[in-house]
């Protein structure tokens, strides 16, 4: 009997992530079927470029989105740390140490402000705070930057965005690397318990006595730990930095974390489901390419498959809710 | 009789483990004022509930004007006349005095827009008619609670209600702001409205009503004219119950003081609270819902600030300026609501159980997962939480276990002040004595155990000594003599009447 139950409750651990990985084959092999160029090593090791910087942008808004926040501002993170580099260039400093270095620093900085203004300000919501420095920071990138484009980097500095390593894209190696690593910090560390714990319920984790306020700085700042990382694998896979990077990423990121499982309300949501929520939206574009469709119909159908994926978590969500009612009742019957 | 508008008629109510009525039988009448009192939990929610339509009952019958009615839903109640001003007040204040009073039955003119002047208008009429002058255009926010109070009542009247009920109608209201209440509420009798007055304070119950109803554990205990009544009489029908043997018998030998308040006031909570509690000593904390109780203890266990006032650990002050400092300093506090405070609902067993000693499995960097594992297991086992698994979701367990996740996770913590606040509300009879027993074993220990509670059984059958609240200040200090308290000096002191200087 308890083993049984003890099974069931492992099922549906992993269950919220089959469905998106299923959705991920299948849409795989209705591309291989449709188009010959699908199945290609070119095109997979294509799709794992594509996929990098929405995967990591996607991981920080994960973090925040556990917490129940959100962090609208991650797109003009990416810029600003972009636009560091610029701004080095620029200023005809152009050592590679500080050009890797600097970006990720600004990210984290950025990240940092943002949980203080969020929670020592007491402001309504992240949304809010997050808005505004969405605006201030890409204000401040465009003022840096002198709104002007920059190429002609070093090797080092666009190595991670650009070298592969036995053909494997390195910025992909990278993703698989920060996904191992945050998961085990999300999972078995007690900053990444409390993490879950925070945006499960604020107030008995304040009970608790847990540092509630520590806990989603921390948040903010590992997502802009992870938009410096983007920007920089960014600059490799472009070749250079240009003013306005960066624009609307936190949607796309916000999508691939809600394909993947996670959920508004906070407490819900795992790095694995979120990697597989940006292989979706990047092999749905690829596809999409391959196919011959525009860059506005790629919107649309993504616009599809981001309502339809969150309709299949919220079905499957009430279908438990009602299971839970039925049993409840039955065992006060009994 | 003509004049019954509606009667109950041996209504029964049953929930899960709970009678919540049985055998209620009332009788509301034009042009009378019926008083409705009974401790917390005596089935008075329940009872406004069935008449409102909101709660169909198990048996029994209601008529309105003699004929039978079966409400299925709260409009059904509503078309037969029957409206509820209820505690917290369904008033949007970022809206018009109009708007709410006719949110739901907006009146339209012919070209499908707003009739504003006809709705003014009508407002207009209606707050006269309870003598209240008031702009209809008038944001609610701007106004007081009282006129916020009238504007509901308004809105019973403008649906032609025949039957008022007024739950706790004064609780958030000023003297000035009652008196008025009152006169309208007189006004409204006059009219020939039968008007249902729930009230937790016997002196309002005096001033206004015609005829008193007492409820006590879900059963009608008397109706009886206001008059043939006085306050002891009252307490007499509310408390008039045989102990029930269900609470374990326990020795208790109090020791040095554990905790020691003085002067500990929050400006609008309570003022002036001093008090002390032993270890080995299980303190209960009596008094009405809302009598600042809990309000108290979420300031000594630095949930909310204070605003005066010092608190002392075995003898030493000590300084709490949030939930961690209360915790170092030895505290754990069981907070009355465990799904909203106590439990983090989505995740499993273990790691609620975890949640607060968390740190003492870390490792490094890394939890030793088996420890959280361990310690889950022994908890559950110890506690007696029917679970299939520690790693199923506490949203699956019952309350009770549920309730239990919550003690067990402050009983890891091996604290020595434990604060247990409504710990056994809404759970099963099993599961109380589990909690019963946790805390006799914990005062047993030495350990400071406080139980702050609204039912007075609880408190009797589990206290040493008792302490009685009433509108955010101390009424009383009351001992176990022998081996019984005087429970109508607990009811006195929580009701308004003074503890008898014997």
């Amino acid at each position: 009997m308890n083993k049984l139950m003890k099974k069931q409750n492992t099922q549906k651990k992993h269950s919220t992530l089959w469905g998106p990985i299923l959705a991920v084959v299948l849409l795989a092999l209705v591309l291989t079927i449709v188009t010959g160029k699908f199945m290609t090593v070119n095109n997979l090791l294509n799709i794992m470029r594509q996929t990098s910087v929405n995967a990591l942008v996607a991981f920080g808004m994960l973090f925040v989105l556990l917490t129940g926040g959100i962090d609208l501002s991650q797109g003009s993170i990416v810029g600003f740390a972009m636009g560091i580099v610029t701004w080095l260039y620029l200023n005809g400093i152009n050592n590679s140490f500080l050009m890797i270095i600097l970006p990720i620093i600004v990210g984290v900085i950025c990240g940092f402000i943002n949980g203080v203004v969020f929670t020592k300000l007491h402001l309504p919501h992240p949304f809010v705070s997050t808005l505004g420095m969405m605006q201030v920071l890409r204000g401040l990138t465009l003022i840096i930057t002198e709104s002007k484009p920059v190429s002609g980097f070093n090797q080092p500095v666009l190595w991670l965005g650009s070298a592969s390593i036995m053909r494997i894209p390195v910025c992909f190696l990278l993703v698989i690397l920060v996904v191992a690593v945050t998961s085990v910090f999300l999972n078995k560390t007690s900053m990444g318990r409390q993490i879950y714990s925070v945006g499960g319920n604020i107030e008995a984790s304040r009970l608790a006595g847990i540092k509630v306020d520590t806990t989603l700085i921390t948040t903010y700042a590992l997502s802009g730990f992870m938009c410096g990382l983007a920007a920089l694998v960014l600059i490799g896979r472009v070749g250079s930095t240009y003013p306005l990077a960066g624009e609307g990423y936190e949607m796309d990121a916000v999508a691939a974390c809600v394909i993947g499982g996670a959920s508004f309300s906070g407490g819900k949501g795992t790095v694995g489901g979120t990697l597989v929520g940006a292989l979706i939206i990047a092999v749905v574009n690829n596809g999409l390419n391959l196919l011959g469709a525009s860059q506005d119909a790629q919107k649309v159908v993504l616009g599809i498959v981001i309502i339809l994926a969150v309709l299949v978590d919220v079905t499957r969500t009430r279908r438990s809710e009602k299971r839970r009612r039925l049993a409840q009742a039955s065992s006060e019957n009994a | 009789m003509n004049d019954v508008i509606v009667e109950l008629k041996d209504i029964k109510k049953f929930f899960p483990g709970v009678t919540a009525l049985k055998n209620m039988s009332i009788q509301l009448k034009r042009g009378e004022i019926h008083g409705l009192i009974g401790e917390n939990g005596a089935g008075k929610s329940t009872l406004i509930k069935v008449l409102t339509g909101v709660y169909k009952p198990d048996a029994g019958s209601i008529f309105v004007n003699g004929e039978e009615k079966r409400f299925q839903n709260p409009n059904e109640a509503r078309a037969a006349g029957i409206a509820c001003v209820y505690q917290e007040l369904n008033i949007v204040t970022e809206l018009s005095v109009t708007d709410n009073m006719f949110m739901g039955n907006y009146v339209k003119k012919k070209s499908g827009f707003l009739d504003y002047s006809y709705m003014d208008q009508k407002v207009k009429e209606i707050m006269s008619g309870m003598n209240q002058t008031v702009n209809p255009s008038t944001l609610c926010a701007e106004l007081g609670m009282g006129l916020r109070q009238m504007i509901e009542i308004g809105k019973a009247i403008l649906l032609e209600a025949r039957v008022l009920i007024l739950d706790e109608p004064t609780s958030s209201l000023g003297e000035k702001e009652v008196q008025e209440l009152f006169r309208t509420v007189k006004l409204l009798k006059k009219k020939g409205i039968a008007i249902l007055f729930v009230s937790h304070k016997l002196e309002e119950l005096f001033e206004l009503c015609d005829v008193v109803t007492v409820m006590r554990d879900a059963e009608h205990i008397i109706t009886a004219p206001m008059q043939e009544m006085t306050k002891d009489k009252l307490i007499m029908h509310m408390v008039g119950r045989t102990m029930s043997n269900m609470y374990p018998k326990k020795e208790s030998n109090p020791g040095e003081t554990a905790l020691e308040v003085r002067n500990l006031t929050r400006y609008g909570s309570f003022e002036n609270v001093s008090f002390t509690a032993r270890h080995g000593e299980i303190l209960g904390f009596s008094g009405l819902v809302g009598a600042g109780r809990t309000e108290v203890f979420r300031c000594v266990f630095g949930v909310d600030p204070l605003d005066a006032g010092e608190i002392f650990i075995n003898g030493k002050k000590i300084d709490i300026r949030d939930t961690r400092d209360a915790i170092a300093a030895g505290m754990a506090y069981v907070s009355e609501d465990r799904k909203g405070q106590g439990l983090v609902l989505e995740e499993s067993v273990s790691r609620n159980l975890s949640l607060v000693n968390l740190k003492k499995f870390v490792k490094g960097f890394l939890i030793n997962d088996k420890g959280v594992l361990k310690q889950a297991e022994d908890t559950v086992d110890t506690l007696k939480i029917k679970t299939p698994s520690v790693e199923s979701q506490v949203i699956n367990l019952s309350g009770g276990n549920q309730q239990k996740v919550v003690i067990g996770k402050w009983l890891n913590t091996d604290s020595a002040i434990y604060i247990f606040d409504e710990p056994t509300r809404g759970i099963d009879v099993g599961a109380k004595l589990e909690v019963y027993h946790v805390m006799n074993r914990l005062a047993s220990e030495g350990k400071c155990v406080i139980m702050i509670s609204s039912e007075l059984p609880e408190i009797l059958g589990m206290c040493d000594r008792v302490i009685v609240m009433r509108t955010g200040k101390i009424m009383g200090e009351i001992g176990r003599k022998e081996t019984y308290f005087n429970q109508e000096d607990i009811m006195k002191a929580a009701w308004g009447g003074s503890i008898g200087n014997e």
